[in-house]
């Protein structure tokens, strides 16, 4: 087993009177610091003919706030010399600011002051829907592949609403929306006991409670919701569709399976992961050399967990991805053969000698790098604070997948059976 | 709900200097540069090989993209799997990146690991063999992305924008063509390799958690059999892009149009160049600038509009690019070229070019202060023959230009009849509304 770097960081937390969780995660190397807050609402949680409605509210939360006019927030953070975001997940919603260290307690304050409420009104929501329509435009129906597989794919795969809707929503749907929707949802899911906070970078721990606790412990308790069970029995057989897509030249597929909770079955999900890389990371993988090298069937390939690539960034369900572009529209059987095939030898012969040491050793070096950056960082153990209720264990992953065994990614891949799994075939050119 | 006191937004607080980083320029014997920078963080090395690759065929652009591809699939006692398990059981990445300027080796590893990534970097520029069957596997590869490529608007849009305004020249057809790379043999492969993949004109820059002398030490072993120097390319400069009429480039379906709008800039050297950077930040740059603001936060038009300064060895540009809702192409459009006259003949205000001088500032600190942004900058820099002091003197040089000189550079580089524009969009949709507006051109 060769050594693994495990990264350490020292880690903070506090929780203030009105239940917002706090971690400070403190790094004095440059003069730069990473503001995150997470909400715990993601598209899951929408209503029903309310498609895309987090993610449209996430830009509403930008559009001005109890002490704010519109365009303050982005003004305030650029003109510290900072950069700003947001985006909505399956099962969280994220804000976050990376700014000169200097400009901390101004960081603080702009995301207080919408936890304090936005500014909702009829003119942001419509400018608004005209904007998160165009993103959908630009991201999806403008463009070959957009939103291929994770839009259409979850509509297979899974059964329920929550499950298996478009986070990113129908045009239908995002027109419905109404500001008392909007008030309703910030009610609903917008405490500040759904949410976690975190400031990573060169700070002080004190201060920086200090500052947290004046600016964030005015916000009133409000009850917080109760995070429904969405999890979803293994497929009881193959599912097979097809999804149209006009401007693609040429066809693909995306193979779904349901895997294991990534939080309280989180080993078995490493050993899924793990499996995945064996799959398609890089030359040396097994479906590269398949079905790229040998067979030249297809002109890439990926296998992935988690709907973006991140495998750590829902609750259960998640899933698992196996993605192909192909040239030849007919040869999409002999594809799913010998990926199949290539699964099943895993399964029943196991690993080559030192593959899985040197799969492991690459995707700790990549956890790792991913931590570099203070504001990625401080997303990171937001994510895992909110999602496990532990900010240090993306600390201790090295560890807990150094003791992942060949045996562990041999059931991982005994489980992806052809009759557990969803074939979503993209179909290119317009339907006749 | 009574109403609340109003509360003041906090001021910054003294700003903390970053520490200044140790680093160490070395060149070695064969005529490699080596910029080794320690910055601690996460336990990685950071590995940036650049390569000049300017060659001034028509052939050059779909046999420089095919080495790229076909560079790591067998050296020196590796097949091509062997060669990536070798690579991934060091905990590193290893690709191949070019355009027409140059081509990179980009790379990161555990820090633990850099000598043996830096052995195996040596194999590939001293012993890529370019098999006829690897080359075969990637040229029909290469073909089909290249058509996937082709299918996307904005790519569409850069190539018929870059074959307007850079004609003839390199530049001007660095998107390679299917038909070129179907003629890409593996003895071209190899004799390009020959050629350019050599130490002397090449820069390799290092940044990570190792002392530079280390580094640069490592580097010096298993980079001392790398021999040779590139004959100097012989590339003129492009000429002035022609402005002329609007290309509207048809894409029947498209429920956006895509819109590039481009001319040339001041490159970093030029002493107009930090308040032209702060001029286009200001009109398009960032979130707050005014063509945002009025595009999207005002009229949703967009999602989002974007203008930047590129810096290609020879030219630097200015490009506008934005997607917008085919119905309000043309008012897009108008908007557009009102906020580019606006900014050209109307002082801009002392809070603008304060928040951009702040935003310049601060985003290059930020991009700079992680490991692989360091190393991508300090890589990117290395081909204007500048490096670190240059990161720490640009915000002095900001900090020194004044109202005036950012609205002189508005004036000259951001007037609205300056540019060469395309579009690329739902024709029947788009062509007779725009040419109200402006000359177009199918």
């Amino acid at each position: 087993m060769p050594r693994l770097p495990a990264p350490t960081f020292e880690i903070v937390r506090h929780t203030l009177d009105n239940g917002l969780r706090v971690v400070v995660a403190p790094d004095r190397s440059a003069p730069v610091v990473g503001v995150a807050v997470l909400y715990d609402v993601g598209f899951r949680s929408e209503p029903e003919g309310r498609t895309g409605f987090a993610h449209l509210f996430e830009h509403l939360m930008f559009q001005g706030s109890q002490n704010l006019e519109k365009l303050d927030h982005m003004r305030y953070v650029e003109s510290s010399g900072g950069m700003f975001n947001g985006s909505t997940h399956f099962d969280y919603t994220d804000y976050f600011e990376a700014l000169p260290s200097n400009a901390l307690e101004r960081g603080l304050f702009l995301e207080a002051d919408r936890m304090r409420g936005p500014r909702i009104t009829e003119e942001n929501l419509a400018n608004q829907l005209d904007v998160v329509k165009n993103e959908i435009r630009v991201n999806v129906m403008n463009s070959p592949y957009g939103g291929f597989p994770w839009i259409p794919l979850p509509a297979l795969l899974f059964d329920t609403f929550a499950n298996s809707h478009n986070g990113y929503g129908g045009f239908e749907d995002l027109e419905s929306a109404t500001t008392d929707d909007a008030r309703d949802f910030f009610r609903r899911y917008y405490a500040p006991g759904n949410a976690v906070l975190t400031v990573a970078g060169d700070v002080d721990v004190d201060k920086t409670i200090a500052l947290v606790e004046q600016h964030f412990g005015a916000i009133k308790r409000r009850r917080t919701p109760k995070r429904p069970d969405f999890s979803e029995p293994p497929l009881p057989g193959e599912r097979r569709g097809t999804h149209r897509d006009a401007h693609a030249p040429v066809p693909a597929v995306a193979v779904g399976y349901r895997v294991p909770d990534p939080v309280n079955q989180l080993d078995d999900l490493l050993a899924t992961l793990l499996l995945t890389e064996v799959l398609s990371d890089g030359d040396a993988s097994r479906l590269q050399r398949r079905l790229v090298q040998r067979d030249e069937l297809v002109t890439d390939v990926s296998a992935y967990v988690g709907e973006f690539g991140d495998p750590f960034d829902e609750r259960d369900p998640t899933a698992l991805t196996i993605s192909a572009r192909y040239p030849d529209a007919g040869a999409l059987e002999t594809i799913l053969r010998a990926t199949d095939e290539e699964i099943m030898r895993v399964a029943d012969d196991g690993l080559e000698r030192g593959e899985l040491d040197r799969v492991r050793t690459r995707l700790v070096s990549v956890l790792v790098r991913s931590l570099d950056a203070v504001l990625s960082r401080g997303l990171e153990f937001a994510k895992y604070e909110l999602l496990h209720g532990r900010a240090e264990l993306v600390t201790e992953l090295p560890q807990r997948l150094a003791a992942v065994t060949d045996d562990a990614v041999r059931k991982a891949a005994a489980e992806l059976r052809p009759d557990r799994r969803a074939v979503l075939e993209l179909v290119t050119g317009d339907a006749s | 709900m009574s109403a609340a006191p109003a509360l003041t937004v906090p001021e910054l607080t003294a700003p903390r200097t970053a520490r200044a980083l140790r680093s160490t320029e070395a060149q070695l014997d064969n005529g490699l540069t080596v910029l080794a920078v320690r910055k601690p963080g996460v336990p990685l090395v950071e590995v940036r090989l650049r390569l000049p690759f300017l060659v001034d065929k028509p052939a050059h652009p779909a046999q420089a993209t095919l080495l790229a591809e076909t560079m790591l699939t067998g050296v020196e006692g590796y097949g091509r799997a062997e060669f990536a398990a070798a690579v991934q059981g060091l905990g590193a990445e290893l690709t191949v990146s070019v355009d027409a300027d140059r081509l990179v080796l980009v790379g990161n590893v555990l820090a633990t690991n850099l000598r043996k990534l830096l052995e195996l970097m040596a194999l590939v520029v001293g012993s890529a063999s370019y098999q006829a069957g690897e080359v075969g596997i990637e040229r029909n590869r290469l073909t089909e992305r290249l058509t996937m490529a082709r299918a996307r608007p904005g790519v569409i849009a850069n190539e018929a924008l870059a074959a307007r305004m850079w004609g003839d020249h390199p530049y001007g057809r660095d998107l390679a063509r299917p038909e070129d790379v179907a003629a890409v043999t593996p003895a071209q492969l190899r004799s390009v390799h020959r050629a350019l993949v050599r130490p002397g004109r090449a820069v390799l820059v290092l940044v990570g958690d190792i002392t530079p002398a280390r580094m640069i030490e490592l580097a010096g072993t298993a980079l001392a059999d790398w021999a040779g120097t590139p004959a100097r390319a012989r590339v003129a400069s492009p000429l002035e892009p022609p402005v002329g009429p609007w290309r509207i480039v048809d894409r029947p379906g498209s429920v956006q149009s895509t819109v590039r709008m481009a001319r040339l800039a001041a490159p970093r050297s030029d002493p107009a160049y930090p308040a032209l950077h702060l001029a286009n930040l200001v009109f398009g740059g960032y979130f707050t600038s005014r063509w945002t603001q009025n595009l999207r936060e005002d009229k949703g038009y967009t999602y989002g509009p974007h203008s930047r300064i590129e810096h290609h060895v020879l030219a630097s540009a200015l490009g506008l690019s934005v997607e917008v809702q085919s119905e309000v192409t043309a008012p897009a459009i108008l908007e557009t070229l009102y906020e580019l006259g606006r900014i050209a003949s109307l002082p801009v205000t002392d809070t603008e070019v304060a928040s951009v001088k702040q935003y310049a500032i601060g985003t290059l600190a930020l991009s700079t202060a992680t490991q692989s942004g360091l190393a991508s900058t300090l890589s990117g820099l290395s081909a204007f023959g500048l490096g670190l002091e240059w990161i720490a003197e640009f915000p002095r040089l900001l900090q020194a230009v004044s109202l005036d000189d950012v609205g002189k550079a508005a004036a000259r580089y951001l007037s609205p009849n300056g540019f060469t524009s395309v579009i690329v969009g739902d024709a029947a949709a788009i062509t007779d509304p725009l040419a109200a507006l402006v000359p177009v051109e199918g």
